[in-house]
């Protein structure tokens, strides 16, 4: 039978693909049956299950559906921003058919109503599996905690004040404690407040240049160290939402060999860009933590070749354009992510030679999955069809317009990336088809 | 044409045959100041806008002064706008700015890069009275004409400036201008009012100010924004004044031709005593002059002004 993009069957062949199963890419082409949203049969060679309509998928990649550990998806409160749904066609257009949401909208997710009202517009959006965090303490104020245990039962797969980090050293000490008996991760943003203070990008060179305040790597350290003792003490499990600082990967990495429970996760835009990207003053590259410098850049794709560093994770922080255009000190922290990071993962990791394609896709499927025990992850037989097709070859410019996602902050803006994605399956179920398709209809 | 841009945003644009140029031209505006009638019409029938997004007396009657002298039509706008409440967006103004066919925009704002991004899109001239902590290149050309009118060529001369060094404007702005005037410059502060990197921008970093001063043919002393500390990048303004104020018992160890300026407003017996504030020593009222001077210099240049139509200054 035809392959038809619009009438995709319930069983249908993926062939002809070279298939990337734990970190590795085979090197002889082979196939995937796909039966009623389940991975029916892998197998390896041209001959696929005769009868059945095939893709053919022309030799691009297929491996499994990319999983995110951070993505802020501004629902409820900032809807001007993103929603559920559009950040959902974001994350399938990106390849990923799972996200982790940051709980800090408005009102944050702090109660297990937030939580099942979140996993339920994720359903409704139906493009991606949506895990939602929930907040550590109500409001994000650092004062108490929230009811964990009702939460998880709801379906929160972790905890965090976000970009809130909690201050009180006794409440995260507990919070760590308490979640380990849950059998779920504190997820921490960690940056001592006292320190970062008015920051708003790295202190170096380039912020005593362009007369902004700098956010020292002290900040991100000192705090880390905190979290990692507390988590120590408490036997829980500690995940770092985003490590900037080489000093943090030399953290996590000895925390790791000392037996510590500590899982933690970079972003694209801390591995491939510095601080010298905010030299025009463009708000565009003004994240938290901040865009360091080449040593640290450096040291995270070190700790992501080693395993220090267990996954990427985009932390997509959406904003509008006119936030956006205030100034440098004036606009708020956050760049956007679902939809470049493979392109720069490929970019600035596989093509430099600092990982190889296989690494790069665990980092963005089996490793977070794991990190942060999500059922997902895996391309196998039983299995449900979650699964990405790219093309790792070909180049594309990041422009403004052409976004999924209702905001458009990027800084790889009018970079050409290598990389793209070519289709996204949810389940057996098409979420995204881009211009890396391959031919028919 | 003595400037390449139609802007000046910043002294690290500027060329060294550049600022030489504005100051000769600013030199020769001098000379109209003791003249009964110190207009010149050149800008008659323009607008400048003077937009002062941050409080500023000085700067902003300086600045007026040098148009009113060059008979030009004036706008002053100041938004009271703390950095809590944001206001509109810099191009929602910027815009209506264009709408309003302006000739020129003086702009003093408390965010670094604000002049910059108003230079990008706008049509008309830009000029910047101070960024946030990044450049205030009105005061750089004013405090480098003053030197050069006590000290000719500026190469190999020694200039340290003392104070906030991190939050200045005025500082950076010198170190970009001196350092391509060939000058030495030190900076001296406590170490929590140095900031990283400064090493890189070619100046030395002492935090001893005698050992800092002694060689210096000029002190550049900057205004410590007491408000902006709050007792933690200092102890006290008793203890500032101890340690790197410039006291009569520090004048004493300079160079007996050594001066002193200040960007003004001095908070006198912090970073100056009061007695060398007053004493033989400072220039500081021949920078206020030599700033309106340079103001009218940059209006004139920017808006096409024919260098050679005005008389040279006197040697």
């Amino acid at each position: 039978m035809e392959w038809s993009w619009e009438r995709i069957p319930a069983e249908f062949v993926v062939m002809n693909a070279r298939l990337c199963r734990e970190g590795a890419i085979g090197r002889r082409r082979g196939f995937v049956h796909v039966r009623k949203g389940r991975v029916e049969a892998i197998g390896v060679g041209s001959s696929s299950p005769e009868g059945i309509p095939a893709l053919d998928a022309d030799g691009l990649v297929c491996a499994p559906g990319l999983v995110d550990l951070a993505v802020h998806f501004r629902e409820p409160g900032f809807e001007e921003k993103e929603t559920v749904v559009t950040g959902s066609r974001a994350a399938a257009a990106g390849g990923f058919t799972a996200v982790v949401t940051m709980p800090d909208t408005d009102p944050a997710i702090d109660n297990s109503g937030m939580v099942r009202y979140l996993i339920d517009r994720g359903r409704d959006a139906g493009l991606c599996r949506l895990f939602p965090t929930g907040a550590v303490s109500p409001g994000r104020r650092g004062e108490a905690m929230t009811e964990f245990g009702d939460m998880v039962a709801a379906g929160a797969v972790g905890f965090t004040d976000g970009s809130e980090p909690v201050a009180n050293g006794n409440l995260m000490g507990n919070a760590l404690k308490y979640a380990a008996m849950l059998g779920v991760p504190i997820i921490t943003y960690p940056e001592d407040r006292t320190i970062s203070g008015r920051g708003v990008m790295h202190g170096g060179y380039w912020a005593t240049r362009l007369g902004l305040a700098g956010i020292p790597r002290a900040a991100e350290d000192a705090a880390l160290f905190r979290d990692l003792e507390l988590a120590r003490a408490a036997k829980g499990h500690l995940h770092v939402a985003h490590v900037s600082t080489k000093g943090a990967v030399a953290l996590i990495r000895r925390a790791k060999s000392e037996g510590i429970r500590v899982t933690a996760a970079a972003t694209p835009h801390h591995f491939s860009l510095d601080h010298a990207r905010c030299r025009d003053y463009s708000p565009l590259t003004k994240t938290n933590p901040p865009l360091r410098e080449a040593d640290d850049l450096n040291a995270i794709a070190e700790g992501l070749a080693d395993g220090t560093i267990d996954a990427i994770a985009t932390h997509h922080e959406p904003h509008t354009a006119t936030e956006k255009e205030y100034q440098f000190d004036q606009a708020p922290f956050g760049v956007i992510g679902l939809e470049t990071a493979l392109a720069v993962g490929i970019t600035y990791l596989v093509n430099p030679g600092l990982l190889d394609l296989g690494q790069l896709i665990a980092c963005l499927s089996e490793r977070p999955a794991r990190a942060l025990n999500l059922p997902v992850g895996r391309l196998e037989e039983g299995a449900e069809a979650d699964f990405v097709l790219i093309d790792p070859e070909r180049r594309w410019t990041v422009q403004a317009g052409a976004f999924a996602s209702r905001s458009a902050n990027s800084p790889w803006l009018g970079e050409t990336l290598t990389g793209q994605v070519a289709a996204t399956f949810l389940r057996g179920r098409l979420t995204w088809r881009g211009a890396a398709a391959p031919g028919g209809n | 044409m003595i400037l390449r841009s139609k802007d000046v945003l910043g002294l690290e644009d500027l060329a060294a045959e550049e600022i030489l140029g504005v100051i000769d031209i600013a030199s020769r505006f001098r000379a109209v100041f003791d003249r009964p009638v110190r207009s010149v019409p050149i800008m008659r029938g323009r607008t400048v806008v003077n937009f002062f997004h941050e409080p500023s007396t000085r700067t902003r009657i300086s600045f007026e002064l040098a148009e009113k002298r060059l008979s030009a039509d004036i706008v002053n706008f100041s938004t009271a706008t703390s950095s809590l409440s944001k206001g509109e967006t810099l191009r929602d103004t910027a815009e209506n700015l264009a709408a309003m066919k302006i000739d020129m925009l003086v702009i003093r704002h408390s965010s670094s890069g604000a002049a910059r991004y108003l230079a990008n899109v706008l049509a008309c001239s830009v000029i910047n009275a101070g960024d946030g902590a990044h450049e205030h290149p009105t005061q750089g050309l004013l405090d480098i004409m003053t030197m050069r009118q006590r000290l000719g060529d500026l190469r190999g001369r020694k200039v340290t400036i003392i104070g906030d060094i991190s939050h200045s404007r005025v500082a950076r702005s010198n170190i970009w201008g001196l350092t391509k005037l060939g000058a030495e410059v030190t900076v001296c502060g406590p170490p929590t009012m140095v900031p990283t990197g400064l090493d890189r921008l070619g100046v030395k970093v002492e935090y001893d100010l005698l050992r800092a001063v002694k060689d210096a043919d000029a002190l550049n002393v900057l205004r410590i924004q007491l408000e902006r500390h709050a007792s933690r990048s200092f102890p006290s303004n008793r203890e500032y004044h101890r340690m790197y104020g410039i006291s009569a018992e520090v004048v004493q160890k300079l160079k007996p031709e050594a001066f002193i300026m200040h960007p003004g407003p001095m908070n006198r017996d912090v970073e100056i005593a009061s007695e060398v504030a007053d004493g033989p020593r400072q220039v500081i009222l021949d920078q206020v002059a030599n700033g309106v001077a340079v103001r009218m210099a940059l209006i004139y240049l920017l808006s096409g002004g024919d260098p050679g139509a005005l008389a040279p200054a006197a040697a």
